[in-house]
């Protein structure tokens, strides 16, 4: 069955509060059993207590599967992008370091590339990824655009990301105010200008209680 | 440099895998007469099994070259000769050699990986493989005529074995060794139906596996690999203990089923048997990697990859239609987005996003460059193995 259309997959990493939880419950789903998948961050560990949960984006034209030799990472037609198939993967990293997201892990001893496939055994009956059932923050959500606007009334969602010259449009969405005038997040604009810098919002952004007015 | 959306994709140009395949099956068909000595030794009864080879033999050859014309399996490919034909290196040539059966032992005879992912997976596939090895051992040779087997002139208890058209050792027909000679096929379904149960055990528990598994990818290979072994085995019930019942029909059924697992072979997932050994080739491309120069990430300065793969990919998605190049005009900025490494490609999301909040909720300028680190690779999260560790700078 495949993932409901309407339900999508909402990215807020201001919100992460690092509690490993999406962690633990990465680990628990039937699909890549025992092993997480989520990639959680601390930015600048020495001046913030920030952290940054990624999971993969499910890219409309995915990187990784286009660079991988063995044609061994597929999209279904509900756009999630699948983990790499067992009896193809050759476990080359071409996958890993393509990804514009960084998603990708390889385990060497399995000769296998596993990265989030969305808890395809989940989702694909309607229910909500591991990560995004235990998330406290909400920093990962699952559900419809209805839901998610009610929940973030001054926020929108962007599915467009730039970079360099490439721009890559995916499944998962990230939150952005909606005072926000641009149609992508320029994710490479902090490599491109001297003047343009990396700004996070470490603590306030958790404790920030989003409103209309 | 305009955004693009795109990656537009020409489709590979057929003709030439169409002749590599016209080239490996008439070798083969060659092969067969001369092996066969002008077929004065091929079983005429055998005839749709050897057809049946030979479209194989052209379907893969086809496939494989088509395989090869996709742009990253064309530069492992080549690569992948490169580092392991190339003077020097750790070891030097022979070392490679040594490292060729070794690598080839443990991932292509032994399947340990496999046993890395899950313990009753690796025997699973053993089994199946060992199998089916087994009976390609026996049967192409007999099927090609390069094997044959005569009653010794003067001597009919004795059978001989022909190879290649030269006699060769005789053992009694009645012999220990005549009765594993003659039954090779029956030890080899049984380890074929074992894997089989096992593979259709997991893939009716698990609900992981229920989740992705299609018929057409998953089960009918299952099915088809039952299905020649059990009505192998009829075949021997049929003349063993039932005097020849329904011995024509269970025959026929028997080559029906083995003729579409051999038309199946170039579609379906049989096609990784001829994959696989490229993962080979990918560990002599990573320890030539490893000897090499790394990249050095362009925001948090720790090395990665090797300089050869990250240029390798550039090289690569340029090929597929992607454009990850930042503008090259300014100096002291990366060229690439390759050049980045995995973690500062997430640190880099994230701040795009706090850039983007930063004029509501206000926000804290983190260090531009500042190197991002897992929160608790200890409780699971981080990386898998030795490769992360090094692109992850774990």
């Amino acid at each position: 069955m495949p993932v409901p259309a309407d339900r999508h997959f909402y990215l807020d990493p201001a919100r992460c509060i690092g509690c490993n939880a999406c962690v633990q419950a990465c680990s628990e789903c039937d699909t890549h059993k025992g092993v997480s998948m989520i990639q959680l961050d601390f930015v600048d560990r020495a001046r913030s207590t920030q952290t940054v949960p990624v999971v993969c984006m499910h890219c409309d034209q995915p990187t990784c599967a286009e660079v991988c030799p063995a044609d061994a990472i597929k999209r279904t037609e509900d756009g999630v992008v699948q983990t790499a198939r067992k009896a193809r993967c050759i476990a080359c990293n071409n996958c890993v370091l393509a990804c514009p997201f960084g998603v990708p892990k390889m385990h060497d001893e399995a000769n296998l590339m596993m990265k989030c496939d969305m808890c395809y055994d989940r989702t694909s009956r309607g229910l909500k990824p591991m990560c995004a059932s235990v998330c406290p923050s909400q920093a990962l959500f699952f559900g419809t655009r209805e839901e998610i606007e009610a929940l973030r009334p001054a926020s929108r969602p962007v599915d467009g990301f730039r970079f360099g010259a490439q721009v890559i449009t995916t499944r998962v969405r990230m939150l952005v105010p909606k005072s926000f005038a641009e149609p992508l997040l320029a994710v490479t604009a902090p490599l491109e200008s001297a003047a343009a810098v990396e700004a996070l919002d470490p603590l306030l952004a958790n404790l920030y209680q989003e409103s209309e007015s | 440099m305009d955004p693009v959306t795109t990656t537009p994709r020409s489709a590979p140009r057929s003709a030439g895998p169409i002749a590599w395949g016209v080239v490996a099956t008439a070798a083969l068909g060659a092969l067969i007469v001369a092996g066969s000595r002008k077929l004065a030794h091929f079983d005429a009864a055998l005839v749709a099994y050897t057809f049946s080879v030979l479209f194989a033999t052209f379907g893969l050859t086809y496939r494989y070259a088509m395989w090869l014309k996709r742009p990253p399996t064309d530069f492992y490919w080549r690569r992948g000769w490169q580092v392991f034909l190339r003077r020097g290196g750790r070891g030097g040539r022979l070392g490679r050699l040594a490292g060729l059966a070794r690598h080839a032992v443990s991932d292509l005879a032994l399947n340990r990986f496999i046993f890395a992912r899950d313990r009753l997976r690796g025997l699973t596939h053993v089994l199946i493989l060992w199998g089916c090895l087994l009976a390609v051992a026996i049967t192409f040779p007999l099927v090609f005529g390069w094997l044959a087997f005569e009653s010794e002139p003067g001597d009919p208890g004795l059978y001989r074995v022909i190879v290649f058209g030269f006699p060769a050792f005789a053992f009694p027909s009645d012999s220990v060794l005549a009765f594993f000679l003659f039954h090779g096929l029956v030890w080899a379904s049984f380890l074929v139906i074992a894997g089989v149960m096992l593979a259709m055990r997991r893939r009716m528990r698990e609900e992981g596996a229920a989740a992705l598994q299609s018929f057409v990818e998953d089960f009918l290979p299952l099915i088809l690999l039952f299905a020649v072994s059990l009505t192998g085995l009829m075949l021997t019930a049929s003349y063993t203990w039932m005097h020849g019942y329904a011995y024509d029909f269970l025959a026929i059924l028997h080559a029906v089923t083995v003729i579409f697992t051999f038309l199946w072979l170039p579609f379906g997932k049989f096609f990784h048997v001829f994959q696989r050994p490229a993962q080979i080739a990918v560990r002599f491309y990573k320890e030539a990697g490893r000897e090499a120069e790394p990249e050095r990430c362009a925001r948090c300065g720790h090395g990665f990859t090797s300089k050869m793969h990250s240029e390798d990919l550039i090289e690569v998605e340029r090929r597929l239609g992607f454009d990850y190049r930042i503008d090259p005009g300014k100096a002291g900025r990366p060229d690439h987005y390759q050049r980045v490494c995995p973690p500062c490609r997430r640190a880099l999301l994230a701040a795009a996003q706090g850039a983007a909040w930063s004029g509501v909720r206000g926000g804290t300028l983190v260090a531009p460059g500042a190197a991002p680190a897992h929160v608790n690779p200890g409780l699971g999260e981080g990386p898998l193995g030795r490769a992360d560790a090094e692109n992850f700078h774990g």
